[in-house]
């Protein structure tokens, strides 16, 4: 990351150009957001320059959630369970996603370097041109089209750079490698990518609406695109994100090749799973869970999968023990290795044992394991004021 | 023919944590235009290809521009939940790849 940002920075000042910075360190908690700004004035000393530093937390408090959640502001975004206390209470990190309002405030402020926590990823890319007068629908469109790099462009290339040239009526956009170019297909394509719908692209206090969208081809290279509207939702929302901790983890990983344990794998399996907590009386079921995957049968779609009738000659397990502590973890996922390694199924002509192991030591220390908790729209008053402003001088002062 | 033979694109993919979507895309219009006639992607006919019920189907988007069908999906469990076998969606379109188009 410091090379990279080195680049960015170096250019960005000696060109007196902002450089934003979105969803520092990935997911935009606070350690991330602090290791970046660390990062920053780690770069900003070795060039020997000072530079004004904007620092836009996305934390939120669990106090304001609550408050939130039980004046009924807090909605589900998408097929996920209604937030409960017990999830805000739980999750570790909990972050709001800005829009480009906050980003907008800071370099009005005069910031020539802005890094953000969780941030909309287009909005880095908006905030500029709509500071300036430009159209939002049009400039947000235009930052989610070039925030995924060069993917809009045929062949894609997540680590090659477009350009985005805006307008009063439309945007250009066009690969800076002579390898690629865009097509009409491939710019409206990438609204497809990790999106439930093309044509209506929600994000902070509104949706992209892309019904009444234009692709035209102005030459072999070059792809315009007017027509993008923007409908602003009477109430801001944003997206509130976080996770909690659901436990530890411990993994073997083991082959089988006998076909005749193939054959009466499931049952084996049950059977095991069966001896292991005839053995652990004492633990109760929601302390622990216990889980066989099967490579070469079902272990890529699980339920999903529809080819079931055809028996493999190898399979790949994983046994996996998610558990209260790490060291019950350890305990069950060995007690299930060694249950299964040594198990008398009937028929079994293999009595050395019904594993192959391709580690020694066999079992795998994972650590926490954490589940998504959170991912639901909060209403706010404004757009600023849950994201706060920090700036400062940092590097050489 | 297979759909396989006549998509340039077929690929799946999270929307989120929560959803699992599912991208295919065409070359030219007469390939879109044949597939949507043919409703082998319809609602009905991806719940029974997955074997899920027709209520976890969120949408099916024929988007033109693209030349793309889309399908998105309830996810099974939430990305990386206990039992995940994907944690982006990435290779569970592979029973896409074998669906036979009608003449």
């Amino acid at each position: 990351m410091k090379r990279d940002l080195l680049l960015i920075i170096k250019a960005g000042l000696e060109k007196n150009i902002p450089v934003l910075i979105g969803t520092a360190g990935g997911s935009g908690a606070r350690p991330h957001l602090q290791r970046c700004m660390e990062i920053v004035d780690e770069v900003l000393c070795d060039l020997g320059r000072c530079a004004r530093v904007a620092e836009i937390a996305s934390d939120q408090h669990r106090d304001t959630l609550i408050s939130a959640l039980h004046s009924g502001r807090i909605s589900e975004l998408g097929p996920v369970p209604p937030l409960t206390q017990d999830a805000i209470e739980k999750s570790t990190y909990i972050v709001a996603q800005m829009g480009v309002e906050p980003v907008i405030e800071t370099l009005d402020q005069g910031a020539q370097i802005i890094v953000t926590g969780r941030c909309y990823d287009p909005a880095v890319f908006a905030a500029v041109p709509i500071r300036a007068g430009f159209s939002e629908a049009l400039s947000l469109h235009l930052g989610k089209i070039l925030e995924c790099a060069a993917i809009a462009a045929t062949p894609g290339s997540g680590s090659d750079c477009m350009i985005g040239v805006l307008d009063e009526s439309g945007f250009t956009l066009e690969a800076l490698s002579p390898e690629r170019k865009c097509t009409v297909t491939s710019v409206a394509a990438h609204t497809l990518y990790e999106k439930t719908d093309p044509r209506f692209l929600p994000g902070p206090g509104g949706v992209l609406d892309l019904t009444a969208c234009h692709f035209e081809q102005l030459d072999e290279r070059r792809v315009r695109v007017t027509g993008t509207q923007l409908q602003k939702s009477a109430d801001y929302t944003i997206k509130l994100e976080g996770a909690q901790p659901v436990g530890f983890r411990t993994i073997s990983i083991a082959g089988i090749r006998a076909p005749d344990l193939i054959q009466q794998l499931d049952g084996v399996l049950e059977a095991v799973r069966d001896r292991v907590f005839a053995n652990f009386e004492s633990i109760d079921p929601s302390e622990a869970q216990l889980l066989f995957r099967v490579y070469g049968k079902n272990g890529v779609m699980g339920g999903l999968e529809p080819c079931v009738d055809q028996p493999p000659h190898e399979v790949g397990l994983v046994i996996e023990v998610v558990a209260e502590t790490q060291s019950l973890a350890d305990t069950l996922c060995s007690f299930a290795r060694s249950s299964l390694l040594h198990f008398g199924y009937p028929g079994r002509k293999s009595t050395a044992g019904n594993l192959a192991f391709p580690y020694s030591p066999s079992d795998i220390s994972h650590g926490a394991v954490y589940e998504f908790s959170i991912y639901h729209l909060m209403t706010v008053n404004d757009p600023v004021s849950p994201f706060p402003i920090r700036i400062q001088d940092l590097g050489v002062v | 023919m297979k759909l396989s033979d006549l998509a340039t694109v077929i690929r799946s993919k999270n929307a989120g944590p929560f959803e699992l979507t599912f991208d295919v895309l065409f070359a030219n219009r007469d390939d879109f235009e044949r597939v949507v006639r043919s409703k082998i992607l319809s609602v009905a006919a991806f719940a029974d290809l997955f074997r899920i019920s027709v209520s976890d189907v969120i949408a099916v988007v024929e988007f033109e521009p693209a030349l793309a069908i889309k399908v998105t999906i309830k996810r099974t469990r939430s990305s990386g939940a206990f039992g995940e076998t994907d944690v982006y969606g990435a290779q569970q379109h592979a029973p896409l790849l074998s669906l036979e188009i009608p003449d």
